[in-house]
């Protein structure tokens, strides 16, 4: 083979086996990497899967803050005003978290319904609710007047 | 009267930009001198009121002028001095101002600083630079401006800064992180000048080469500005998320790290001219991502001030004639460059070659990583995110990948290299490199393949390295003459490489061996965290100028003898009403101990992170020498000389009475 040849041919080589392999690790990351979004009321239906990570959010329901005394547990229940999900996590929760404020957390559901949070996210601005809850708050509430519109017209 | 001034100076700015964006230009594909003449003192002056309108906002800042809308929401009476100057850029309308401002500043540089180029060259560059200002200005005008007014209701007091912003951290790290994202603009006019012109010449390369690693420097402080505040700013001690905010500065720097690479092997050997080319287009077509991305409000982060659909819509489209009119130019001109020169399959440039086939994969994944969610997002294809082991799994290999190549390919030759010689020259840096990571791991006792692999990776660049200067300083008139004989590009590349090591080490040593512990205390509580032991004393209140906070008092204590005294913070800023965690940390080059005060548990107990977390400053300190490196290098005497040559070229033509000869080499 000419050499010009036989190097263009190692260079395209080189090239072909690199991407392949990246493409390859990328692909075997993501699957195991991506974590979908669920709101509480997705999970009180039982439509999320148990033990695989994912995502929850919705705002912290007043009132239900219980922090253990001699540990860092605590647990919370998460809402969007139509279903709550009850949250376990053991550490620190960020600054912004505070009862009635969006919050975001990454863990698993477990067999009895928990949802185990390995992080709690809050974020930065008092004012900011993260997207994913705002819609599915948004979609709770416009569930909620359909069913207050179909029970009021069921009553007359 | 003065906001209005500054709006007056910014719209002046803009047809400035205008003119500076078509008449050189026109005068350069014409062959008229009288236009081409008009380049630099339009930059100038874009610069000059630009300078002047950013002026005027500081001045809004420093005086309280609560009437500017952009003052009241981002600034106080109370804040001390300094964060009202930087709060000039603490939110989106001026930190725009301040990308312009680097931008017009960059022109300017250019504008003084290539006096030698041809007049040709430097109209087309300029013009380039005046369009990407036209750009920005439009935006800023349109739908960003920085002075509107709140008239007639002028609030008593403003929102205060985000107490996040208030920080020496943020003081630096938006200027130096834009003196970057705008710096890779000037690389950028070069390859589109050189495109227009057709002249992917070394000639070129060499120009564009200080412009790129200069851009490149600063991105790099920048970076590492924004890693270390996270660290002891955000309060837990991560110094890397992968969030997409730092992803979006991480793609220029990784394609521009790319870009200087191949544009040493163009500049030196005249190949790889068109991937050059194309590499300038993608790393600053990047950096306007990063804007989007980040100024856009698409993502929410510390960083999104406000999401205005209007202005992603308006940056979205900036960034689409910017990609799309450069590279249709690429795609017509490129082709034109033809490479006359050879290499072997074993040679440097081969090397550098595998070096930007890695760096540009790693730009893909992070983009991919970056971009996936909020592609599917906005198709309506469903809500995710895309974690940290997705680019802890990717971008890994990848970068022990490109430090074994490195080690390797310092002692390669332009040209052919010879297999055999390689191999022998390679087989004792090895040995020694082995021995070296066997010993590091013993010493942090725990062996784990990917740390073995990421510490090894940085021992070898640095044995390589090291290697390498011993070989090229021999002397017969001694080994300190060989060392000065080097010129500063080497050295540059010497800083440059061990930086890149020393970054490795850091990132692999604080991942594998850090330690991070989340535990309940009662004032006189102690716990530990590797060999140190933390005591808690007690915690009682104190008052800052803008805030009230829980105060802590903690003792660390190694094999018993007191260490440092650590004083964390839990603070209510009370205009804005938020609570921020502040770390404190006992820092040192081996080590810190970090400790950062959680939510109250009870009437006495608090919950606490303690963390040692050994090597971290290696990471900024690394990024640190990678910029000391890339400044070195255009400090060059190569830059300069040629300089001089050219001026007693000039000097005598023009004594001859003829024209000045054009300063092309």
């Amino acid at each position: 083979m000419h050499p010009i040849r036989k190097k263009r041919l190692t260079i395209v080589l080189f090239l072909v086996v690199g991407i392949a392999i990246a493409v390859g690790l990328t692909t075997y990351a993501l699957r195991q990497n991506i974590n979908l979004f669920y709101d509480p009321t997705e999970i009180a239906a039982g439509n999320a899967p148990v033990d695989v990570r994912i995502r929850a959010g919705g705002m912290v329901e007043e009132g239900s803050v219980k922090r253990d005394t001699d540990s860092l547990n605590v647990q919370f229940r998460v809402t969007d005003y139509s279903a709550s999900v009850p949250v376990q996590y053991e550490g620190i929760l960020p600054d912004l978290f505070a009862e009635g404020q969006g919050v975001v957390a990454m863990g698993r559901l477990n067999a009895e319904g928990m949802f185990v949070a390995d992080q709690v996210l809050a974020k930065h601005d008092e004012n900011y609710m993260p997207p994913e809850v705002a819609e599915s708050l948004e979609r709770a509430e416009r569930k909620k007047a359909d069913a207050e519109k179909a029970a009021q017209s069921a009553s007359y | 009267m003065y906001p209005e001034l500054g709006q007056l100076a910014l719209i002046l700015a803009l047809l400035l930009a205008v003119l500076l964006s078509v008449v050189p230009l026109a005068g350069a594909l014409t062959g008229r001198d009288s236009l081409q003449a008009f380049a630099r003192p339009l930059a100038s002056g874009m610069f000059v009121f630009t300078g002047l309108a950013f002026a005027i906002l500081t001045h809004a800042f420093l005086v309280d002028d609560f009437s500017v809308a952009y003052v009241a929401n981002n600034s106080n009476s109370l804040l001390p001095w300094y964060y009202k100057f930087s709060a000039v850029w603490g939110g989106h309308e001026g930190s725009l101002l301040l990308w312009i401002l680097m931008l017009a500043g960059w022109t300017l540089a250019v504008a003084v600083f290539s006096r030698k180029l041809p007049p040709v060259m430097v109209s087309q560059v300029l013009s380039v630079l005046g369009m990407i200002a036209v750009g920005f200005f439009l935006f800023i005008i349109v739908t960003s401006n920085p002075f509107d007014r709140l008239l007639p209701n002028i609030p008593a007091d403003g929102q205060d800064l985000n107490p996040l912003l208030q920080d020496i951290g943020l003081i630096i790290h938006p200027p130096m992180l834009y003196m970057g994202y705008v710096g890779f603009s000037v690389a950028f006019a070069f390859a589109i000048a050189a495109l227009i012109n057709g002249r992917l010449d070394a000639a070129w390369a060499r120009w564009s080469r200080p412009w790129t690693t200069v851009a490149w420097s600063f991105l790099t402080i920048g970076i590492a500005l924004g890693s270390w505040w996270a660290y002891y700013e955000l309060g837990w001690g991560g110094w890397w998320f992968w969030d997409p905010v730092e992803n979006a500065s991480l793609l220029p720097w990784l394609s521009g790290t790319a870009l200087i690479h191949s544009l040493a092997v163009t500049e030196k050997r005249g190949v790889f001219k068109s991937w050059t080319v194309l590499l300038a287009i993608v790393t600053f077509a990047l950096s306007l991502l990063g804007t989007f991305l980040v100024r856009s409000g698409v993502l929410t982060s510390v960083h999104a001030f406000a999401s205005d659909p209007e202005r992603g819509s308006f940056l979205l489209m900036l960034l689409g004639i910017t990609v799309v009119a450069s590279l249709a130019l690429y795609a017509f001109r490129a082709p034109v460059v033809h490479v006359r020169s050879r290499y072997g399959s074993l040679s440097r440039e081969i090397f550098l070659l595998l070096n930007n086939v890695l760096l540009v994969s790693a730009t893909a994944l992070v983009a991919l990583g970056t971009l996936y969610p909020l592609v599917l997002d906005y198709l309506d294809m469903g809500k995710l995110s895309i974690g940290e082991p997705f680019f802890n799994a990717t971008f890994s290999p990848l970068a022990v990948a490109a430090g074994l190549l490195l080690g390797a390919g310092i002692f390669s030759r332009w040209k052919k290299t010879d297999g055999g010689w390689l191999a022998r020259k390679l087989l004792w840096p090895l040995a020694l490199s082995i021995l070296i990571t066997a010993a590091v791991m013993i010493g942090y006792g725990g062996f784990a393949p990917w740390a073995f692999a990421g510490i090894f990776a940085s021992v070898w660049v640095t044995v390589a390295t090291f290697w390498d200067l011993w070989d090229k300083s021999a002397s017969r008139q001694g080994r300190l003459y060989g060392l000065k004989r080097q010129t500063r590009s080497y050295w540059g590349m010497v800083l440059g490489h061990l930086g890149v090591a020393m970054v490795m080490a850091g990132a692999t040593v604080v991942s594998n061996y850090g330690i991070e512990r989340d535990v309940r205390m009662v004032p006189g509580d102690s716990a530990m965290v590797g060999d140190y032991e933390i005591v808690f004393r007690d915690i009682g209140q104190r008052r800052g100028a803008n805030f009230t906070a829980e105060y802590g008092s903690f003792d660390v204590f190694l094999d018993g003898e007191k260490v440092s005294e650590l004083h964390p913070e839990k603070r209510n800023y009370t205009v804005g009403m938020s609570m921020m965690t502040e770390a404190d940390i006992d820092a040192g080059l081996f080590r810190d101990v970090f400790v950062a005060i959680g939510e109250r548990i009870s009437d006495e107990a608090w919950a606490i992170r303690l963390q040692y977390k050994p090597l971290i400053r290696w990471l900024w300190l690394g990024s640190l020498v990678m910029a000391i490196g890339g400044f070195l290098a255009i400090s060059d005497k190569r830059y300069r000389i040629r300089l001089r040559k050219e001026e007693k070229v000039e000097a005598h033509s023009a004594q001859a009475g003829g024209k000045p000869a054009e300063a092309a080499s």
